[in-house]
C-alpha cells in the first residue's frame, strides 16, 4: 500500500506529479490510497511516495482536460478513478474517445456535475455591498451590516464600498473559479465566502483566506429589495412553468438567492391574475363594440381572404366569411359554403338558405339581427363532370377551420349560438355531437361563450325523399329555433 | 422618496417588458474588465442569474425606457389606447439601475426597449444615449442588447450597433396580414428594410474586423427577432417556413416565438385564450432541427398535421418526422453517417458526436448507446446496434403508442 496526501482538494499539480510516478513505478491502482491533507488517516499507507520518475509518460491532452475537471468533484474516490483511467490510457490512449465505456462515462459525468456547478456559482452568487473597512473582511463583524449600507440613489460608485458574498458549492470548484470573478468586477472589491475558502480581490491582488461561515457575510443590502421588485414584475403570470424553473434552479440553491423568496407567493397569485385578467377583458364595458370591433371584424375578414390553413382554398374560388351585424345576440353556425355561396362570397344564400330563411321567419327570428356563418371558410366539393358536389369537411379541416369562429365568436359575442348540423357542433364544442340525443336543450359553452343550441342543417331536409317525414323534421328544425328564439327573449325581455 | 420613485418605475416598466421571449446573453465577443475603469466581462457563453416561475431565464436587465406609445398595436399592453400606467425612466437611471444590479451578480447586463415617443428618432436617441454612457462614462463591458427601431434613421442604428452586442427588430407576427390586422402602424416592408440593413452593416463591420484590429465592432452577437404565436392564424408549417426565410435573408442568430399569452385591458381584436405553451416550445424544438440538425424547413413542415399545418402536441417534431419516414429506419449505430444519426428520435447532437468517437474504436452495443443517452428505450425501434435489431418497423401499427412519452399533464394549468 501507498499513500498520497494532497495539499488541498482541488490540488490537479500535486495529483499529477504523484501519479505521473506511480503510473511510471506501474503501481497498479489496488495499491494506492489517495488523501487530501497531512493526517495519515491510512493504517496501510506505509510505502511512501514515490518522488520524481525519469519515463516521459504520453497521455492524450483530453485525459489531462477530464482530470482538471474532475479533480474538483466532491466525490472522495475521484483520486483513484482518475488514476485507474490514466493505467488505462497509456496501455491504450483510445479509450478515453470512448463515451461508452463505463468508468469513461462516470467520470465525464463527473466532469459535467463540475462544469455546471462552475457555471451555477457564477450564475446565482450574489453580492451584497458593505462600506470599505481598510483591514480585510473581518471573520466576526461587530456590528450588522443592515444597519450601514446605503440606498439605491444615496452612493455614486463603489469606490468606497466592499462586495461581499457567500455561497456554498456542491465541489471543490471556487479556486478554478476565481479567475472569472476577477475579470469580471476588476474594478470593485470583493470577497467571496465559501466553507471551505475564501477568496478577497482589492483591485489589484488576490488572496485567499480560510473558510467562512454564513454568520460572516453582510445579512442584507438595501439594493435587494430592487431586484425583487424587478423579479417580481418580470414574471409573466399567464404562463407558469415551474417544472422549467427547478430544473435550472434546483431549491438547493434558494437559501443564498434573495428572490427565491418571492416564488411561492408568485406562484399562488399566478393563475388567479391570469382568470382576473382574462375575466376583465371579457366583462370590460363594450369600448370594444361599437368602437373598435366592426374595424376588427373587417380586418379578420380581410385576414381570412388569405386563409392557406388547410389545403381547401386551393380550389374553391373564395373565402367566404361570416356576415351580420358584430354585435349580434344570436350567431348561426352552419357547416361549409356550397356551391352558390362560393361564387358570390356570401354564407347562406343557394338552396339550404332559402329554407333556412323560411323557417327563421317561422320562428320569428329576423334574419338581419343575426350573424350567419359557417365552421368551415372554403367550399369543399368533387368535381362530377360539370357539376361541383357537395363533399363533407374532415375533422382536420374543421379544426384547421376553428380559429377563425373563434375569432368571429370573440368579437361578436353571442348570447346564444344554434349549431346547424353535425359539422357545426363539431367545431363549437371540439367533440362528435349526435344531434338526436343534444337538440332541443342548451349547452353551456366554455369561458361564457354563452349557450349553443343544437340542430339539423337544412340541407338535410332538402335530402329527405318522402314528403310526409320531410314536413316533420322541418316542423322540429322549426321548433328547434324557436326554443333557441324563445331563450334569446328570456335573456333579453327589453326588445 | 427617490428609492420607491425608482421601485414603481421599475414595477411598471419591467413588467411592460416581459412579453419579449428574448433574454440571451450569449454569442458576442470574449471581454474582461482588467485593465479598465469598470465592470464586466463577457464570455461566449451566456449565464442565467436567476429563473422565473414562468421557466424564462432571467439574464439581462430587460426593461422599456418607456411604457408610453404613440402606436396602438392590437396584442401590446403598451399601446396608446391601452388604460395601463406610464412611467418614463431617464437615461441616467437606467444606467445606473445597470450598474447597481451588475455589481451584485444579479445579471449579465441590460436589454432596453422602449415605447415610441415623440418619433422613431427622438426615442432611438434615447436608447442609444443609455447605452453610450454605460460603455463611454462607466466604461461598462458587460452585455447590452437594444430593440431598435425599424423607422429610425440609419446613422442612429449604426450608433447603437456600435455600442452593443446584439441588435434586434421583432417581426412581430408570423404573417403579413396578421400585422395588418394587429399593428396597423408598422409595415413588413419598413420592419424587413431595417433588417436588411442591419445585416449589411453587422457582415461590412465584420469584414473589416478580420482585416484591421482597429475596425470597431458592431454588433458582435448579431441581431434576433421574435414572432407571436397565437394571435393570427398561422399554423405551425407557416411560421417554420417564415423563420426559416428569416434567418436565409438577414443571416439572424435567433428567432423567437413567443405564445401570445392575455394581456390586461387587452383589445377586442385579440384572442382571449392562449395557445397552449406546448405549441411554442414544439416551435423552439423544429427551429433547433434547422439549426442544428440538418433538417430543411420542408421537412419541418413535414412533421406537421398535413391537414391543419400544426405540429403534433403529444409527441416532438423529430419524432413525428420520423413516424412519417419509417422507411428511413432503422439506422446501423455502428456504421450510419452523421446526418442519419442525427435523425433518430432522442439521439442530441452531444450523443451522436461521441458515437461517431467511439465506433472508430470498437463496434457498439446497444447498452453502450444507453451508456451515451438518456433513455434507450425510445431510440430501440429505430437503431441497429451489435446485439440489437428492432421487428420491421412498417411492421408495426402500434409503434407511436410506444414511442410516444406516457400521457401525462403537458404543462401545470393547461388552457
Amino acid at each position: 500500500m501507498r499513500s498520497v496526501a494532497l495539499a488541498a482538494p482541488d490540488d490537479f499539480e500535486g495529483w499529477r506529479d504523484a501519479a505521473r510516478a506511480l503510473a511510471a513505478a506501474r503501481v497498479p491502482p489496488g495499491d494506492i490510497v489517495w488523501q487530501v491533507g497531512e493526517a495519515p488517516a491510512d493504517l496501510f499507507g506505509d510505502e511512501g511516495v514515490l518522488t520524481g520518475g525519469g519515463e516521459q509518460l504520453r497521455v492524450p491532452r483530453r485525459f489531462v482536460e477530464l482530470a482538471r475537471e474532475v479533480i474538483l468533484h466532491g466525490d472522495p474516490e475521484r483520486f483513484a478513478l482518475l488514476y485507474t483511467l490514466l493505467t488505462r490510457a497509456l496501455a491504450n490512449g483510445h479509450v478515453i474517445e470512448d463515451g461508452a465505456d463505463p468508468l469513461v462515462r462516470r467520470l465525464e459525468t463527473m466532469a459535467k456535475a463540475v462544469r455546471r456547478d462552475i457555471h451555477k456559482m457564477r450564475a446565482f452568487l450574489r453580492f451584497r455591498e458593505v462600506p470599505h473597512q481598510p483591514a480585510p473582511p473581518p471573520r466576526h463583524p461587530s456590528a450588522g451590516y443592515s444597519e450601514m449600507g446605503g440606498g439605491v440613489g444615496e452612493r455614486a460608485g463603489a469606490a468606497d464600498s466592499t462586495y461581499v458574498a457567500w455561497f456554498e458549492p456542491e465541489h471543490h470548484i471556487v479556486r478554478a473559479n476565481a479567475r472569472f470573478f476577477v475579470d469580471r468586477f476588476n474594478s470593485m472589491r470583493w470577497s467571496i465566502l465559501t466553507p471551505e475558502v475564501s477568496l478577497h480581490w482589492d483591485g489589484a491582488t488576490l488572496s485567499e483566506g480560510p473558510g467562512a461561515t454564513k454568520e460572516d457575510a453582510p445579512q442584507d443590502d438595501p439594493t435587494e429589495a430592487v431586484w425583487k421588485t424587478y423579479y417580481a414584475s418580470i414574471f409573466n403570470p399567464a404562463r407558469l412553468k415551474t417544472g422549467a424553473m427547478l430544473k435550472e434552479m434546483p431549491r438547493k440553491y434558494w437559501k443564498n438567492m434573495p428572490e427565491t423568496a418571492l416564488v411561492g407567493e408568485l406562484i399562488k397569485g399566478a393563475r388567479a391574475r391570469e382568470v382576473a385578467m382574462v375575466e376583465q377583458a371579457r366583462t370590460a364595458p363594450p369600448r370594444a363594440t361599437g368602437s373598435n370591433s366592426q374595424s376588427a371584424w373587417a380586418a379578420l375578414r380581410e385576414e381570412a381572404a388569405h386563409c392557406t390553413r388547410c389545403h381547401l382554398y386551393e380550389h374553391a374560388t373564395q373565402t367566404v366569411f361570416g356576415e351580420g351585424p358584430v354585435d349580434a345576440a344570436l350567431m348561426l353556425v352552419g357547416e361549409q359554403p356550397g356551391d352558390q355561396e362560393d361564387l358570390a362570397g356570401r354564407p347562406f344564400i343557394g338552396p339550404a338558405g332559402q329554407v333556412l330563411d323560411r323557417a327563421l321567419a317561422e320562428a320569428g327570428i329576423d334574419r338581419g339581427k343575426a350573424y350567419l356563418t359557417n365552421a368551415v371558410k372554403h367550399f369543399k366539393f368533387e368535381q362530377r363532370g360539370k357539376r361541383r358536389i357537395h363533399a363533407k369537411p374532415d375533422a382536420g379541416e374543421i379544426s384547421a377551420c376553428r380559429w377563425w369562429i373563434e375569432q368571429e365568436r370573440l368579437i361578436v359575442r353571442p348570447q346564444v349560438t344554434i349549431a346547424l348540423g353535425a359539422t357545426a357542433a363539431r367545431s363549437l364544442l371540439g367533440r362528435t355531437v349526435t344531434i338526436s340525443r343534444e337538440r332541443g336543450s342548451p349547452i353551456d359553452l366554455p369561458d361564457g361563450g354563452g349557450e349553443a343550441w343544437i340542430t339539423v342543417h337544412p340541407s338535410f331536409l332538402l335530402r329527405i325523399p318522402e314528403e310526409a317525414r320531410k314536413a316533420q323534421e322541418y316542423e322540429a328544425f322549426v321548433a328547434d329555433l324557436k326554443a333557441a328564439a324563445a331563450r334569446l327573449r328570456a335573456f333579453n325581455p327589453a326588445s | 422618496m427617490a428609492q420607491l420613485d425608482l421601485r414603481e418605475k421599475l414595477e411598471i416598466l419591467a413588467d411592460a417588458a416581459k412579453y419579449d421571449a428574448s433574454c440571451a446573453s450569449s454569442g458576442t465577443a470574449k471581454r474582461k474588465s482588467a485593465g479598465g475603469k469598470g465592470i464586466g466581462s463577457t464570455e461566449g457563453m451566456g449565464i442565467c442569474h436567476a429563473y422565473a416561475p414562468d421557466g424564462r431565464c432571467i439574464s439581462l436587465l430587460k426593461i422599456l425606457l418607456t411604457n408610453s406609445c404613440i402606436f396602438d398595436c392590437h396584442y401590446c399592453i403598451n399601446r396608446k389606447s391601452s388604460n395601463v400606467r406610464r412611467a418614463r425612466f431617464t437615461a441616467q437611471e437606467v444606467v445606473k439601475l445597470t450598474l447597481d444590479f451588475y455589481r451584485r451578480n444579479y445579471i449579465e447586463g441590460l436589454f432596453l426597449s422602449s415605447g415610441i415617443i415623440r418619433s422613431s428618432n427622438y426615442t432611438m436617441e434615447q436608447i442609444v444615449e443609455v447605452a453610450r454612457s454605460l460603455r463611454e462614462d462607466h466604461d461598462f463591458r458587460g452585455y447590452i442588447h437594444l430593440k431598435t427601431i425599424p423607422d429610425a434613421d440609419p446613422e442612429l442604428l449604426r450608433q447603437a450597433g456600435l455600442h452593443a452586442d446584439r441588435l434586434s427588430i421583432n417581426v412581430e407576427l408570423p404573417t403579413v396580414a396578421g400585422l395588418a390586422r394587429l399593428a396597423p402602424e408598422k409595415s413588413a416592408p419598413r420592419i424587413e428594410g431595417a433588417m436588411r440593413g442591419l445585416r449589411q452593416e453587422i457582415e461590412d463591420k465584420s469584414d473589416a474586423a478580420k482585416r484591421y484590429r482597429s475596425a470597431p465592432k458592431f454588433a458582435p452577437a448579431g441581431q434576433s427577432t421574435q414572432m407571436i404565436v397565437g394571435a393570427d392564424a398561422a399554423t405551425d408549417r407557416d411560421i417554420v417556413q417564415r423563420a426559416s426565410g428569416l434567418y436565409g435573408r438577414f443571416n439572424l442568430r435567433r428567432v423567437y416565438y413567443s405564445a401570445f399569452s392575455p394581456i390586461p385591458d387587452a383589445s377586442a381584436v385579440l384572442p382571449l385564450q392562449r395557445p397552449p405553451l406546448m405549441r411554442e416550445h414544439r416551435l423552439y424544438q423544429s427551429d433547433w432541427l434547422m439549426r442544428f440538425y440538418d433538417y430543411g424547413p420542408d421537412e419541418v413542415a413535414d412533421a406537421a398535421d398535413p391537414a391543419t399545418g400544426m405540429m403534433p402536441l403529444d409527441i416532438d417534431p423529430k419524432l413525428s418526422w420520423a413516424l412519417k419516414h419509417r422507411h428511413r429506419f432503422p439506422v446501423d449505430v455502428n456504421r450510419a453517417p452523421r446526418e442519419m444519426l442525427l435523425r433518430v428520435p432522442g439521439l442530441g447532437v452531444k450523443a451522436v458526436d461521441k458515437i461517431i468517437l467511439a465506433r472508430r474504436w470498437r463496434r457498439l452495443s446497444l447498452a453502450d448507446v444507453g451508456r451515451l443517452t438518456v433513455s434507450v428505450a425510445k431510440l430501440r425501434p429505430f437503431l441497429i446496434a451489435d446485439d440489437w435489431r428492432p421487428v420491421t418497423l412498417s411492421d408495426r401499427a402500434d409503434l407511436r403508442p410506444i414511442v410516444a412519452p406516457k400521457k401525462e399533464q403537458l404543462e401545470l394549468f393547461a388552457a
